[in-house]
């Protein structure tokens, strides 16, 4: 049986379909040793959605991130996760249930390509065993061709055809967190963990991430989770926002809702404005 | 000028990503090939294959097989030694045990063996990595080696705790034995060779060697896109044990014919294969075949420029030998931290733009 009731979606203002729950958080609670990172947190992500957390530093989003990518287990609380309560999963097995992440200091794999790296983003879509891939025959040659043509795609959606076959090593800053959303887009992720996406970028390269982030929100309907300082592009991109602070959640809501809450301003946004 | 990629278009993705994508080096590897197989036994005399050629591929091998562990895979090990006492003592035990097992057969499984062996000493790497993981496969070693002088199944109770292989034959030419030719010798070890290295390169392309490099660069970052670390740092050891105990038990039963333990296996081989996937480049297949020649010719192509040529001593030539190689391992790695095929590279990309490098 299902331990949530699906429930209806709503179409934006913008002509997107948002559908039903995806993933909801009960009660999460984080700690190490004697610091609790997060504090009771519930919320929930709908299909289709771009949601936001906000806070400042410290405030436990990542941890929530990596909660979610499984990388932590909170001691308290649980995740539903397509309807079902999620058990205790090691993070490679949460990545096969569709979620794809970004990190906040790039992660790529810097001694491969640029290729290689996004290849290694289709991993869980490649099933053939060791002796066909030690032959390259079959299944293995069939599947390499597959799975890049698909990387292909990705490739061409986020312009970087020309440092196909370049190093990592060797990006700039900017192009390297594009291979990285790159890597996570060509999962083909249910769901894709943004982490401070356009920390440290320029205007124009912030332009372009955000154009990305909503044409993969657009295009595949995938749905994204996102943490960003950058007020103005968190209040334009999300649908919903959670707000934390010191791990605890202080406002839920639509961009507009946040804005307006008493202790959002005075918590966060009324620091940063005065 | 025949050193180009340009005008040589590809059209699909299967020839976007084959091994030499440059016409150049396509033709110039059948052309090695075809030296190997077809030229090469006709003008090899003992001497060189002895000295040099046998050893050359087999330690070649060896070194594939560690450049997959740790050119590859990240995960440091100073068992390699241990490793080839195994695929050897696999071999003697198989030869002797099964006479009319045919030697092919025999050396294969005596990999697989290793292979078994070496996931049980790679579950370290779990837990543990970089030099605490290479302290423990330094454990390995020497309890392998151990193992292998202090039980006396594993040399058939002989008296001089020496294992020696006997005759055994392919097609009926014999290539273990005393009576193995110099021609025979060369020709198993080079199928063996040129097989492993073509399995070697499609593993290190595939879904596989991305896992393999992923844990190298960022375990964790691999971990969370997918990467079970499990599976990927065991298939490594596995597959990397299993090169390293072919090359033992050529070693063993083709090139040494008679060996014991301590001597033929001892913690010196395994400094020497790794010295050589350090100084050719890790994480290349290409690297393996350079620090191979390196350290396999060096000495040898010495001796005969010091010794013959210049008449000296033979035991100063001995001592000078050592201090040289010493000198060029140093030259070699500040020139060119990751080795030579990393100074190949770099020579590649500028032949490809020579003599209009705009």
């Amino acid at each position: 049986m299902l331990d949530t009731q699906p429930e209806e979606g709503y179409t934006t203002a913008d002509g997107r379909k948002i559908g039903g729950v995806a993933m909801e958080m009960r009660n999460i609670t984080l700690r190490f040793g004697g610091v609790t990172a997060i504090k009771d947190i519930s919320f929930d992500i709908r299909w289709g959605e771009v949601r936001a957390i906000i806070g400042p530093n410290g405030a436990g989003k990542s941890s929530m991130l990596n909660v979610i990518s499984g990388f932590y287990n909170p001691q308290e609380g649980e995740i539903i996760y397509k309807g079902y309560r999620r058990p205790r999963m090691r993070p490679y097995q949460v990545a096969r249930t569709g979620i794809a992440r970004t990190f906040q200091n790039i992660a790529l794999f810097e001694g491969m390509s640029v290729l290689d790296n996004i290849m290694t983003g289709r991993l869980n879509h490649m099933k053939a065993n060791i002796f066909q891939q030690a032959l390259w025959w079959g299944t293995a040659q069939r599947e390499e061709e597959e799975n890049r043509e698909k990387v292909e795609k990705v490739i061409d959606f986020l312009e970087i055809q020309h440092i196909r076959k370049t190093p990592v090593a060797r990006l700039p800053y900017g192009l390297k967190k594009r291979v990285e959303l790159a890597r996570a887009l060509a999962a083909e992720p249910s769901i894709l963990l943004l982490d401070e996406p356009m920390a440290g970028m320029n205007v124009e390269e912030k332009e372009d991430m955000c154009r990305f982030i909503l044409d993969v929100n657009d295009e595949f309907a995938t749905t994204i989770v996102l943490i960003e300082h950058d007020m103005g592009v968190v209040m334009d991109l999300s649908d919903r926002v959670v707000v934390m602070d010191y791990g605890k959640k202080i406002g839920d809501g639509t961009p507009d809702e946040v804005r307006n809450n008493e202790e959002v301003i005075k918590a966060y946004l009324g620091v940063t404005d005065d | 000028m025949l050193y180009r990629e340009a005008g040589d278009f590809k059209t699909s993705y299967t020839s976007d990503n084959q091994t030499f994508p440059i016409r150049f080096d396509r033709y110039g590897y059948f052309f090695v090939l075809g030296v190997a197989f077809l030229i090469m036994p006709l003008i090899l005399n003992d001497y060189w294959t002895n000295a040099l050629v046998v050893p050359f591929l087999i330690y070649t091998i060896a070194a594939l097989g560690l450049n997959i562990l740790i050119g590859y895979c990240g995960q440091l090990s100073l068992g390699t030694g241990g490793f080839m006492a195994v695929g050897a003592y696999a071999s003697y035990k198989l030869m002797t045990g099964f006479p009319d097992l045919n030697i092919i057969f025999v050396i294969l499984l005596s990999g697989f063996i290793t292979a078994g062996v070496g996931v049980l000493f790679g579950l370290p790497s779990l837990r543990i990595k970089g030099f605490y993981l290479a302290v423990a496969t330094l454990a390995a070693q020497f309890f392998l080696i151990w193992l292998f002088t202090r039980t006396p199944w594993f040399f058939n109770y002989s008296p001089t705790g020496m294992i020696s292989a006997p005759t055994r034959t392919v097609f009926g030419v014999p290539v273990t034995g005393a009576s193995a030719s110099a021609v025979s010798m060369y020709m198993i070890c080079l199928v063996f060779l040129v097989a492993l290295a073509w399995l070697a390169r499609n593993l290190t392309r595939g879904t596989l060697g991305r896992q393999w490099m992923a844990i190298r660069d960022m375990d964790i970052a691999a971990e969370i896109i997918g990467v079970n670390p499990l599976w990927s740092k065991l298939t490594a050891f596995a597959v990397s044990s299993f090169y390293i105990g072919i090359a033992g038990a050529l070693l063993f039963t083709v090139y040494l014919g008679a060996a014991e333990a301590g001597e033929a296996f001892g913690i010196d081989k395994s400094f020497l294969v790794l010295f050589m996937v350090i100084i050719g480049g890790l994480g290349s297949i290409f690297g393996a075949f350079a620090g191979a020649f390196f350290l396999i010719a060096g000495p040898v192509l010495l001796k005969i420029m010091l010794v013959d040529n210049l008449g000296w001593a033979t035991d100063l030539a001995a001592h000078i030998e050592i201090m040289i190689i010493g000198a060029l391992i140093i030259i070699t790695l500040i020139l060119e931290p990751h080795g030579i095929a990393a100074l190949w590279r770099t020579i590649k990309e500028k032949l490809r733009l020579w003599p209009f490098p705009y």
